[in-house]
């Protein structure tokens, strides 16, 4: 167990440090420079103490030593096109709109979803079976930003019912949240439905029938607690997805968050501010697939890791 | 014991009738693999309606464009924001331009940038997975971390670096989409090639003396090819989602080009006054990507109910 995990964090520091080398030496060969946008008219010596304030008259390689020395060090050094703010502070500022928005949809995401696996695997009823599969292969597969705009014109422009941009009402958390989590709630819907069909047909769950447990006790202790580790082996890439996904609907909702954060800080070119929320992002995907892997293991013991 | 001997005459015998004479034959028409597995794909009516929309989207893709009297960019300024109509049918945008024709430019892209990724991956998936999963060992080993390795990046940043590095063309969205994705196709097939070299066939191809290559592509690959199949025809879509997903957002390929996700991304200010001209974007890619994912389920399931039978 604890070999595993230190071969995985291993694996996660050497893909942390690739990432973050790409990006560096990407965004060096990228042509251009930064401050190109800024000011055609600049004066060399002007550009030279820039270019010296920056640290670019070095060359490339001790860039290099330096940008990974402050990285490892927490300073992904100042945004370009806001002035005086460090990465590190824009994370700081941004990363907890995101992380609320992300909790809630992550839970919407586990107990719609949940739910809506068990009905469906427990129902007798053939058409409320067929409604919840039709609507989680239309959720799996159409992109749920297209799904967002919809709800938006419906709830926010013909209904009236929710405002659309902003956050400063529980109100204002409703459309984006469950945008977030329209994906994710279709698949654990799948993912827990095939795996509670697969373990209520188990030997272990007519002993407990037999038994005389009671149907509600037999579903919950001993259906449920076995079906939930597909669930948990997803949360890692959910993870990931909320992530992917935060971009585009924090975008669209106006949402003050880090996703909200990255897109603006490609359309304005803000090179270092792009390199800092790659290393931010990918770092945190790495290690949430780092513990819902181990957080299954633990559940079941019958996964054996380093496999 | 008996002693009596049966004796045997004329009588005892009866013709057999003409049509019992065949009986022992099979009298089932016989049907290649393709045709069986395409009956079977056409039972099911959701793949059905994916393929023939598919078909119908490509067409339409290849042809509206050629024969439309509208250019994707010609403006008729006295028709701005025009509802749908026989003149225009989609309607046209807040330039005045056919949003049908529009629509079905970004087509071409969309369905341009699915299929060319979705092939490009699987020549790099099946050499890529092939290779693995045949030599094995620490080969294997080592081209499986660097797997791992690339993996756990979400796709989304390499698109974003390469698009920032390359420009925002239709080339680099393209190369920056197959980046991560040929991965899954790899996977896949070296883990039906680790449990086919395990099988008679394979061994009997080697002791006949056929070499690596050809045991490989065409005694493996082959026999692989139901699972390669799905896994192609999934790719498709979600190459056609990353692209109208970073367009949507506005950081995808060049503003010029009108991709699906483009277009709706420039309806996106007018939803509140005219939110139909959103609605045809958004229904095309939402159709597009839902039939691509029937078509591959069908044909999963097609394949599986041979596998069932065996």
């Amino acid at each position: 167990m604890l070999k595993y995990i230190v071969k995985r964090l291993l694996v996660g520091i050497v893909t942390l440090f690739i990432l973050a080398t790409i990006v560096f030496f990407g965004v060096k060969a990228m042509p251009g420079n930064p401050f190109a946008k800024q000011d055609k008219f600049m004066s060399p010596e002007a550009y030279a103490a820039l270019e010296r304030k920056y640290g670019l008259d070095k060359p490339l390689t001790e860039q290099y030593v330096i940008y990974m020395n402050n990285v490892l060090h927490g300073d992904f050094g100042e945004s370009i096109s806001k002035k005086g703010q460090t990465v590190a502070d824009i994370i700081a500022l941004r990363a907890p709109v995101t992380a609320k928005l992300g909790v809630i949809a992550f839970f919407i995401s586990i107990g719609v979803g949940l739910l809506f696996g068990i009905i469906s695997a427990l129902t007798k009823k053939r058409w409320v079976n067929s409604l919840i599969t039709t609507l989680a292969t239309i959720g799996v597969s159409v992109p749920s930003f297209l799904l967002a705009m919809l709800a938006m014109i419906l709830f926010g422009v013909k209904l009236g019912w929710l405002p659309l941009v902003g956050l400063s009402s529980w109100k204002h958390y409703v459309l984006p949240s469950i945008a977030l989590s329209l994906s994710s709630i279709s698949m654990i819907t799948r993912l827990s439905r095939s795996s509670l069909r697969d373990v209520m047909n188990e030997d272990y769950i007519t002993l407990a029938r037999s038994k005389g447990t009671k149907e509600l006790w037999v579903v919950i202790k001993h259906g449920l607690k076995n079906a939930l580790i597909p669930v948990i082996t997803y949360s890692g890439p959910m993870f990931a997805g909320l992530v992917t996904g935060s971009l585009v609907i924090e975008t669209l909702f106006s949402v003050p968050g880090i996703g909200a954060e990255f897109t603006q800080s490609i359309t304005n070119r803000d090179y270092t501010l792009v390199m800092g929320l790659t290393i931010f992002f990918g770092a945190l995907v790495i290690v949430m697939n780092l513990v819902s892997d181990i957080v299954a293991a633990i559940v079941d013991p019958r996964i054996k890791l380093g496999k | 014991m008996s002693e009596k001997v049966l004796e045997l005459n004329q009588d005892l015998f009866e013709k057999l009738p003409d049509e019992e004479k065949n009986s022992e034959f099979i009298t089932v028409e016989s049907k290649t693999f393709f045709k069986d597995t395409w009956d079977r794909f056409k039972k099911n009516k959701l793949a059905l309606f994916g393929l023939v929309f598919i078909i119908a989207m490509i067409l339409s893709a290849i042809f509206v464009p050629i024969f439309s009297k509208y250019g994707y960019e010609a403006q008729d300024m006295m028709n701005r924001n025009a509802l749908p109509s026989l003149e225009h049918w989609f309607g046209t945008d807040k330039l005045g331009r056919d949003i049908f024709v529009r629509v079905m430019y970004g087509a071409r892209i969309s369905l341009m940038i699915g299929f060319s990724t979705a092939l490009i991956n699987l020549v790099i998936g099946v050499v890529y997975g092939g290779i693995s999963g045949y030599v094995g060992g620490r080969v294997d080993m080592i081209m499986m971390r660097i797997i791992d390795i690339i993996y756990a990046v979400p796709t989304l940043l390499y698109v974003v670096l390469i698009l920032l590095i390359f420009g925002n063309n239709i080339g680099s969205m393209m190369l920056a989409i197959c980046l991560t994705s040929w991965i899954t196709m790899a996977r896949q097939v070296r883990a039906q090639i680790l449990s086919l070299k395990q099988q008679e066939f394979a061994l009997a191809a080697r002791v006949i003396g056929a070499s690596d290559s050809r045991i490989l592509l065409k005694h493996l690959v082959v026999n692989a090819l139901g699972p390669i199949i799905v896994c192609e025809t999934m790719m498709v879509p979600s190459a056609i989602f990353t692209e109208s997903f970073l367009s949507f957002v506005g950081i995808g390929l060049d503003p010029t080009i009108p991709s699906w996700g483009k277009l709706a991304n420039d309806c996106r200010p007018l939803i509140f006054t005219y939110p139909i001209q959103i609605i045809w974007p958004i229904a095309a890619i939402c159709l597009t990507v839902l039939s691509l994912n029937f078509i591959g389920d069908g044909i999963g399931e097609a394949l599986q109910t041979k596998k069932g039978r065996e």
